[in-house]
């Protein structure tokens, strides 16, 4: 039993340090409020889907600003579906990176839309290092008892 | 030898001499008083310029005298002295002489040229003595018409005028006889109306045409005309030889209506006077240029002056029909305030007189009913029961409508519960409804406040009655009601040009909206709506009885409170809308619950509501589409998800009750989604809800997305709680006014 509030204990540092540094806000307590007994994986689910979602995104997003004459608009485009997605699932370092984003765009600054761009890669890969790793613990705490504690 | 013959006493040459002799001495004596006499006169005379030359000729005199005298000595032999005398003596006057003859050349053309130049002043003196004499006669000329003119112009009386034209003019001129023809009233003949001495002329009269008459009247000179012709023949002939010089003249009698504002006279007016001048019989007197002169200025100033007059009689004839008319309209006014005052009283009695019988009647009929009766005294009381009910309608609404137009009414201000009254409204509303099978909703805007200050009765009657003509007039189909708070902008109707509203801290403006499906009102009687006693006559009324009241006190009662009531219709069978919009207070008391519904939706309650209920997702972005799902699934929807416009075209049905689309993607155009919902769901209540989400929160969008036809607006993101409550007041009021 030691372990299971050990692991909660953790669990629960983890996820108030994600909110405390910004990677997550109000929107993934209110996912994690919708996850119930007919839907148990709805969290992860949403998480996946995101994590999906925002690499064909940035994919999209190195050829666009590849090619030799930006279509902006489209460049524009793709960060607003980004920055739905990420606004959908609380990421928020992501949000407001992508806000950065399209202000570039709207101004046609190529440097700045580049530097976003890898801007945008490094916090997208962050925050999705930091899900991970949280639904590994939570899964540790599933298999060490039956529950995951709740906010 | 000495001869002794009688010696002649002189001598024969001697005799020669002594002629010589007293010549000469003569001759002396005459050239010597020549000059004594000349300078004798010329000393007299003062203006003498030759002085000189009158020396002159004076030495040229005396010398020759001198010589002459001292000839008297060479006659006999004499001494050498006196030849030298002599000598000298003709040497002098030889010089002087010369010189005076010389003297003289230029002289005498000088002296003659005086004379001259004195003929000439002569003549100019006698030039501007008659030039003098002619100056003075237009001086007195002048003189006189000054005087006459004042004495013409100091009076504004036409008989004065005249007379006084007349006397002036013969006393300047020395007449013998003065007259004016006037034109009649027929314009055909000229009358004689005024003369010098017959103090009452007979009515003599000419025809206008005459010859002379028109020679006259043809120029603004004075004209000569013959003593004989009928306009002179004036005065008994009485064995005068030759009648004077007769003169006669047009004075144009001007009108008011011949002076336009930029546009002065024309004499070319058809109404002239007719002035005759005669000169004294026998006097052989000419009329002269100045005195014609006299006369013509003198017609002009009387024509001037007669105007004036004409001008004063009108205006005074005008001043005495205004106060004629003023002392009638007093009257009729009191008599009207007479008839007014009869009237309340009588009102005042009615009032009380005629409305307790009436609740005796409705009372016991309503307490009759209530008792053992046959089917037979049912029907007779029921009958009773509704004339009484209908004749205190009446009486209740001639009134009220009585006391409304004296301005006598007050309004009953108090502090209400607004959603009371509509809830009342709908209350009593609803059991004639659904009997007709009418639906009736409510939607009151969360925005508006829970407590108002205003006239709480008589805005339920007017709520109550736009709502009852509403069911009235409907056979089927549905009643809205919707209350909201009216922003300013909206208020300025261009169907209300006079209502201006008046924005204050503590007033709000009510705006109520009573649509419904019923027969509608053709154009052209929507203005005698809110006339009293005017009934649209269409066979859905006439048998709705009514005394066509309603709406006029409706107005009367929305303009008391500062509103404006108005109806829109498209015309027959296409239902119609009424509108009104009225001022209430603020109240003190507790309004901060704008979102009332929220607190008055308990949790528990809502929940139950949504189990089953199917509803329409339409998102492009794959994650917020499964959040937005996953919310509406735990509150238990039945949730179909899309993910374009045309995919959400095709799943929609009447089934769904909620469709919330999202909008904030640029590509899909959610206004033309919800047009296409609109058209392919005529029927309201088959339609499903359109809420759109959207993360801009500008203000002036989610306005946009509601005039576009969105029942309602939600910012992103929602919460659980946000969606629940969204639900429940969707499905209540089916309509959103929330963010």
């Amino acid at each position: 039993m030691d372990s299971v509030t050990q692991l909660q204990g953790q669990l629960v540092d983890y996820t108030t340090s994600l909110f405390n540094e910004g990677y997550l806000n109000d929107q993934y307590t209110q996912l994690q409020q919708l996850q119930d007994e007919s839907n148990p994986d709805f969290v992860v689910e949403v998480v996946s889907l995101f994590f999906e979602d925002s690499e064909r995104l940035l994919n999209e997003l190195d050829r666009a600003l590849d090619q030799q004459s930006l279509d902006f608009r489209r460049v524009d485009s793709h960060v607003h579906q980004l920055k739905g997605s990420s606004s959908s699932i609380g990421a928020q370092r992501v949000q407001n990176v992508c806000i950065v984003f399209r202000n570039f765009c709207e101004a046609q600054n190529v440097e700045g839309c580049l530097q976003c761009l890898q801007q945008v890669r490094h916090e997208y890969s962050l925050v999705k290092n930091k899900l991970e790793t949280l639904f590994k613990l939570e899964q540790k705490l599933l298999a060490a008892r039956g529950s995951i504690p709740t906010q | 030898m000495v001869c002794d013959c009688i010696e002649p006493p002189w001598p024969a040459d001697e005799l020669l001499m002594k002629y010589q002799y007293i010549s000469d001495f003569f001759i002396a004596l005459a050239y010597f008083s020549i000059p004594l006499e000349l300078i004798y006169f010329v000393k007299k005379s003062s203006v003498f310029p030759y002085r000189w030359v009158l020396v002159q000729f004076g030495a040229f005199i005396v010398l020759c005298g001198a010589t002459h005298l001292i000839n008297l000595w060479t006659f006999n032999v004499h001494s050498r002295t006196v030849a030298l005398v002599m000598t000298t003596a003709k040497v002098l006057t030889a010089v002087v002489s010369c010189a005076t003859a010389l003297m003289l050349v230029h002289i005498i053309p000088d002296l003659l040229s005086v004379k001259t130049r004195e003929l000439f002043l002569k003549n100019k003196a006698a030039e501007l003595d008659r030039e003098m004499g002619l100056i003075r006669t237009q001086e007195e000329t002048g003189r006189h018409v000054r005087m006459l003119t004042h004495e013409i112009r100091s009076t504004l009386d036409r008989h004065t005028i005249l007379k006084t034209t007349l006397v002036e003019l013969g006393r300047t001129l020395a007449l013998e006889e003065c007259a004016l023809w006037m034109p009649t009233r027929t314009g055909l003949e000229l009358q004689l109306s005024y003369t010098l001495h017959h103090q009452n002329p007979v009515g003599f009269t000419v025809p206008i045409q005459l010859p002379v008459v028109n020679q006259v009247f043809s120029t603004n000179r004075a004209v000569k005309i013959s003593p004989n012709c009928p306009v002179a023949r004036l005065r008994t002939l009485a064995g005068k030889y030759m009648p004077g010089e007769v003169v006669a003249v047009r004075v144009p009698l001007l009108h008011l209506s011949n002076f336009q504002i930029n546009d002065w006279p024309e004499l070319s007016t058809k109404r002239y006077a007719l002035m005759v001048l005669m000169l004294p019989s026998d006097s052989a007197r000419q009329w002269h240029v100045h005195e014609l002169e006299l006369v013509e200025v003198v017609a002009d100033q009387v024509a001037v002056a007669l105007s004036h007059a004409a001008i004063l009689e009108e205006s005074m004839r005008a001043r005495e029909l205004l106060m004629d008319q003023n002392v009638a309209l007093d009257l009729a006014r009191r008599e009207a305030e007479t008839a007014i005052r009869a009237r309340n009283d009588f009102l005042a009695v009615m009032n009380h007189e005629m409305r307790t019988p009436m609740h005796a009647i409705i009372a016991l009929s309503s307490l009759l009913q209530e008792t053992e009766l046959t089917a037979e005294q049912r029907l007779m009381v029921e009958t009773i029961l509704k004339s009484s009910n209908l004749l205190a309608m009446l009486i209740n609404d001639v009134l009220d409508l009585s006391r409304l137009e004296d301005g006598s009414l007050q309004l009953d201000l108090g502090t209400f519960n607004l959603y009371v009254v509509f809830k009342e409204v709908l209350k009593l509303i609803k059991p004639i409804a659904s009997v007709k099978k009418l639906l009736v909703t409510l939607n009151l805007a969360p925005d508006l406040p829970e407590y108002a200050v205003g006239d709480e009765k008589r805005l339920m009657q007017v709520i109550l009655n736009v709502v009852g003509n509403a069911v009235k007039f409907s056979k089927e189909g549905s009643i809205s009601i919707s209350a909201f708070v009216a922003k300013l902008e909206s208020l300025r109707d261009s169907r209300a040009p006079d209502f201006f509203p008046v924005p204050s801290d503590n007033h709000f403006y009510l705006r109520v909206q009573v649509k419904d499906s019923g027969s509608g009102i053709s154009p052209q009687d929507i203005p005698n709506l809110f006339t009293k006693f005017a009934q649209i006559q269409s066979l859905a009324t006439r048998n709705s009885g009514g005394s066509g009241l309603g709406l006029a006190i409706c107005k009367r009662f929305v303009n008391l409170m500062e509103g404006n009531i108005w109806i829109e219709s498209e015309g027959l069978g296409k239902g119609c809308t009424a509108i009104f919009i009225v001022k209430l207070g603020i109240s003190e008391r507790s309004n901060d619950s704008k979102l009332p519904f929220t607190s008055k939706v308990p949790a528990s309650h809502a929940q139950a509501n949504f189990q089953g209920l199917k509803v329409i997702v339409m998102d492009e972005n794959g994650v917020s589409r499964s959040v937005t799902k996953g919310l509406l699934v735990h509150l238990g929807c039945d949730v179909t998800t899309t993910s374009s416009g045309e995919e959400c075209l095709r799943v929609v049905s009447q089934e769904h009750k909620v469709v919330f689309m999202d909008v904030c993607m640029p590509s899909m155009d959610g206004y033309e989604v919800a047009v296409r919902i609109h058209e392919k769901f005529t029927k309201r209540h088959e339609r499903p809800l359109i809420v759109a989400v959207t993360g801009n929160t500008d203000r002036v969008t989610k306005e946009n997305w509601m005039r576009v036809g969105m029942d309602g607006v939600v910012l992103k993101p929602v919460s659980v709680d946000k969606m629940r409550s969204i639900l429940s007041e969707l499905l209540e009021h089916r309509v959103l006014f929330e963010v």
